[in-house]
């Protein structure tokens, strides 16, 4: 039906057009940047020259091949890897528990405790990460009494900021609503029946989680997991404000590559790299998630 | 269902909201704290916020930070309730991919691409030099997805008959919309609009690619203000902070209480 | 003239034929009723009627003009839905104003018809609630006067008792029957209980696979269904394989198989050597020790092989030969006897020649 149609056009036009604008062609940009050579002053050069009136391209790998060819770069993408896979087991880890809790306790409590796994969450990002700043910083109370133990064990008194310790609890306290959310859902879903019924087959408590709880949650940890994991491997902020020289990761790199050394092709590569692995991330999160489907 | 729950679990549930509320507590208490540094309580004193009413760098960030927040939620409000009904209703390939994908990648590819694209269009045309336009022309791009999510959430929530139900009862297919559609779906409309006002004002990462030297947030010269030094004035602009976006989920709650949900 | 004629009718979903070539007529101020199962095209018949979706061919009549293009807003026919569709954020009179204030009534017309329809289902003191602090059935009666309120040509009614529990069920179908004897409109009422078909309607249409199996007053459809489907759908039924062995007039001998010769009611264009099958409701079976035998009567004699006991009633199943069984159905009648046969019992089952029909198809 034309009416139909028109509706269609109306609704789907306006924002089809801005983020073709402000989303597709910037990022079409940046991936066809990993094939130019950077500008004398920073930047890109240009794309193409006219020679003796012909047009002749300037594009090049040579981007591609410094990534392969710097062991540095490979190591950092590995390092940051580890730290958003640390992230997320430390994530399901604090959250299991937690959601589990929630999704068991009497309805009338649950959108309360629920809200307040939420309400951090919207706290603005670097106030987050600012409070450890102050608690994990040399003169804290908290730095203190680790310190105090750690000196009553017989070792040398340790520093907490600017650490990878300190990184990795920022990740963790930064995402870990991200996985509460998806785990809750999932277990609030659980038949409570099934756990009477194995119960009374003769499994016992641990032998209940690991059989049955756990397998049947596993659609949620992946979500979560996802949730977690890929904004955590694309993470600049933190190490640059919790961490020190050491723990650099490829955000960072990006970030100094085109914000510091306006190394714009090299920063796309590294872009590119990046958003490879987050599909790659998602692409298995999605496959996990319609064989549980499937499976449901 | 309830069932009785062991002390450890209770015991791992309530440490792990000490996890989530102490940092937070932590900053509001030091910033009545009578001492430069986040250390040890010393007395009380509104000092902090004193001076921040008097530090003029921190008020024009503020004033940047609710201009780009109104403006950018304006828009992103507009497209992403369109993309959201469209998304609901019709079977599309593109639009879905452009709303979902920039929620789902991490902010700094955004802010990379954003930041090389309006470089290269100033080069080309001399508009959108890096700015308070182009952080928001940045917002709106990723709080459309956002809109989108809790407007679709909504449409879906709707009954189908409704709409049919006007048209048998003598409405034309605009009159239906007007009068039953959006009606039935402003709750999430509104939501929409506060968590796009709520991320935009809080925006860290794009804004910190796409401003450029041209303009000031408050979460930039929050993070200005950490890297050079720590004082207990950053202490109380996060309080402010942290109050406004509490006044926000507040009118949210009230307006949509499964909004809240629904949008994560 | 009929009020509403559907002509030669067909609707497709992609390879799916959910309405196939369907006609048949409604009189005004008729009480009409599709039934058929799930899947079965009446709700697809009911949305074209309403206008929310257009046939591939075929037409639709009402007072003999082609509507079937005419979009919904502009077709005199309302739909009470099966969700009833309330607006939830319009209050009582607002839901019922709408159609009013669609068609540009002037507020103070609105006002008093309004009035009057919430006086006519009796919820003058609810105007100014929200549908959602209303009863489910408070809510079916607030569908209904909005849907009536502009009196349309036409009431379509979708389903709409299937949200009640069994008992509010009963009450509502009384006040149906009653509101459309009082209003005088045409309803057009879709349902896949037979039950409700049966007790509301002045016509019954049984839908199968996209066309009407049969088209009739509910007494006939109960008692002479047309072919296997109907006499499946619409309660219980045995149905016996057999053989037309002679037609003699109004009765025909019929071999059952494995049981032997009973006598029926012959069927048009039924010869001799037709294979078909014997409907027969087990109300309509006797069933004793022992029974007189009478000419007009089929007679058996058989086992008991299985008592069912329903309470009002028990469904005794009978061998009456190597693997026949027979359904017959006795009322409980007699106070402080549950059963009146055990298991293994011999007993003895007839039915008179015209209780039961001989189906073809």
């Amino acid at each position: 039906m034309l009416r139909n149609r028109l509706g269609k056009w109306l609704l789907s036009w306006p924002p089809l057009v801005y983020l073709t604008l402000f989303f597709l062609i910037p990022t079409t940009i940046m991936f066809v940047a990993a094939f130019r050579n950077p500008g004398d002053y920073g930047g890109l050069a240009p794309m193409y020259n006219i020679e003796d009136g012909k047009l002749v391209w300037d594009l090049t790998l040579d981007n591609f091949s410094r990534l392969v060819e710097e062991p540095l770069y490979f190591e950092l993408f590995l390092k940051s890897i580890g730290y958003a896979g640390l992230t997320t087991l430390l994530c399901v880890l604090l959250a299991y528990p937690l959601a589990w809790l929630i999704a068991t306790t009497h309805k009338k409590w649950r959108d309360l405790l629920l809200l307040m796994v939420i309400l951090p969450f919207w706290s603005n990002f670097l106030i987050r990460i600012y409070a450890w700043m102050i608690i994990l910083g040399p003169q804290s109370a908290f730095t203190k009494a680790v310190n105090w133990v750690v000196t009553g064990l017989g070792f040398e008194p340790i520093q907490l900021l600017f650490t990878p310790i300190a990184v990795m609890i920022g990740m963790v306290y930064v995402h870990l609503p991200f996985m509460v959310l998806p785990l809750y859902a999932n277990l609030e879903k659980h038949d409570m029946a099934l756990l009477d019924a194995a119960q009374d087959l003769g499994a016992s408590a641990w032998q209940r989680f690991w059989k049955i709880t756990w397998p049947l949650s596993l659609p949620g940890v992946f979500a979560g997991s996802a949730l977690v994991f890929i904004p955590a491997l694309g993470m600049f902020a933190i190490p640059d404000i919790l961490g020190g020289t050491d723990s650099i990761l490829i955000g960072n790199l990006i970030k100094q590559q085109i914000l510091d050394t306006r190394d714009w092709p090299f920063g796309s590569v590294l872009s590119i790299v990046l958003t490879g692995g987050v599909l790659l991330i998602a692409g298995l999160g999605a496959l996990v998630a319609r064989k549980g489907a499937k499976r449901g | 269902m309830a069932k009785k729950k062991s002390a450890w679990l209770k015991a791992s549930a309530v440490l792990t909201y000490l996890f989530l509320y102490l940092p937070l507590f932590i900053v509001v208490l030091y910033s009545f704290n009578d001492s430069k540094l986040n250390a040890e309580w010393v007395g009380f004193t509104l000092d902090w916020y004193t001076k921040l009413f008097h530090n003029q760098k921190m008020l024009t960030a503020a004033g940047h930070s609710l201009i780009i927040g109104v403006v950018a939620s304006f828009f992103a409000t507009v497209f992403g309730t369109l993309a959201g009904i469209a998304l609901h209703k019709y079977k599309l390939r593109l639009l879905p991919f452009l709303v979902l994908t920039p929620i789902a990648i991490p902010e700094l590819l955004m802010g990379v691409s954003l930041v090389i694209f309006f470089v290269i269009v100033n080069q080309l045309i001399g508009i959108l030099e890096l700015g308070l336009v182009t952080i928001i022309l940045s917002h709106i791009a990723f709080c459309i997805g956002f809109v989108a999510i809790v407007v679709r959430a909504r449409m879906q929530g709707m009954d189908e008959s409704l709409v049919e139900a006007a048209r048998d009862l003598g409405a034309s297919p605009f009159q239906a919309f007007r009068l039953v559609t959006l009606p039935v779906i402003m709750p999430g409309i509104i939501a929409g609009a506060l968590m796009a006002f709520t991320l935009s004002i809080d925006d860290f990462v794009i804004t910190f690619f796409t401003a450029g030297a041209g303009a000031s947030t408050l979460p930039l010269e929050i993070y200005s203000m950490i890297k050079i030094a720590v004082t207990p004035e950053v202490n109380a602009v996060s309080s402010l902070l942290m109050l406004l976006t509490l006044a926000l989920i507040v009118i949210a709650s009230k307006v949509s209480p499964s909004a809240l949900r629904g949008g994560n | 003239m009929a009020l509403l004629e559907i002509n030669n009718v067909v609707k497709r979903f992609g390879d799916f034929t959910a309405v196939n070539n369907v006609s048949l007529s409604v009189e005004a101020g008729e009480f009409f009723t599709l039934l058929g199962p799930s899947g079965c095209g009446k709700t697809t018949l009911l949305r074209m009627l309403a206008g929310f979706e257009q046939p591939d061919s075929g037409a639709i009549l009402l007072d003999g003009k082609d509507v079937s293009q005419v979009p919904p807003e502009k077709r005199p026919v309302h739909t009470v839905f099966q969700s009833y569709a309330l607006f939830p954020h319009m209050t009582v009179r607002q839901n019922i104003a709408f159609p009013l204030k669609m068609a540009g009534w002037d507020a103070k017309k609105i006002e008093t018809q309004v009035d009057e329809l919430l006086e006519d289902v009796r919820l003058t003191q609810f105007g100014q609630r929200f549908p959602h602090e209303l009863s489910g059935g408070q809510r079916q009666r607030v569908a209904i006067a909005r849907a009536l309120v502009d009196r349309p040509r036409v009431l379509l009614l979708d389903e709409p008792l299937s949200a009640l529990d069994a008992k509010l069920r009963e009450q509502m179908q009384i006040e149906l029957i009653n509101l459309q004897k009082e209003v005088g409109i045409t309803f057009v009422y879709v349902t896949h209980d037979q039950g409700e078909a049966l007790a509301l309607s002045h016509r019954i249409a049984v839908m199968s696979h996209g066309q009407v199996e049969q088209l009739d007053i509910p007494e006939r459809i109960y008692s002479h269904p047309k072919n296997r489907f109907v006499a499946d759908f619409i309660g219980q039924c045995n149905v016996l394989e057999g053989t037309v062995k002679a037609v003699d007039g109004a009765t025909m001998t019929v071999d059952l198989k494995g049981c032997g010769t009973v006598k029926c009611q012959s069927v048009p264009n039924a010869k001799p050597g037709q294979a078909g099958w014997l409907a027969l409701r087990p109300e309509k079976i006797k069933l004793d020790k022992e029974l007189g035998r009478h000419d007009d009567e089929a007679h058996f004699k058989g086992r008991v092989h299985d008592c069912l006991y329903l309470g009002d009633v028990t469904i005794y199943m009978v061998e009456v030969a190597e693997g026949v069984i027979i359904e017959a159905m006795l009322p409980n009648n007699i106070p402080g006897v549950a059963k009146f046969f055990d298991d293994n019992d011999v007993v003895e089952v007839a039915w008179r020649f015209d209780a039961g029909s001989f189906l073809t198809e």
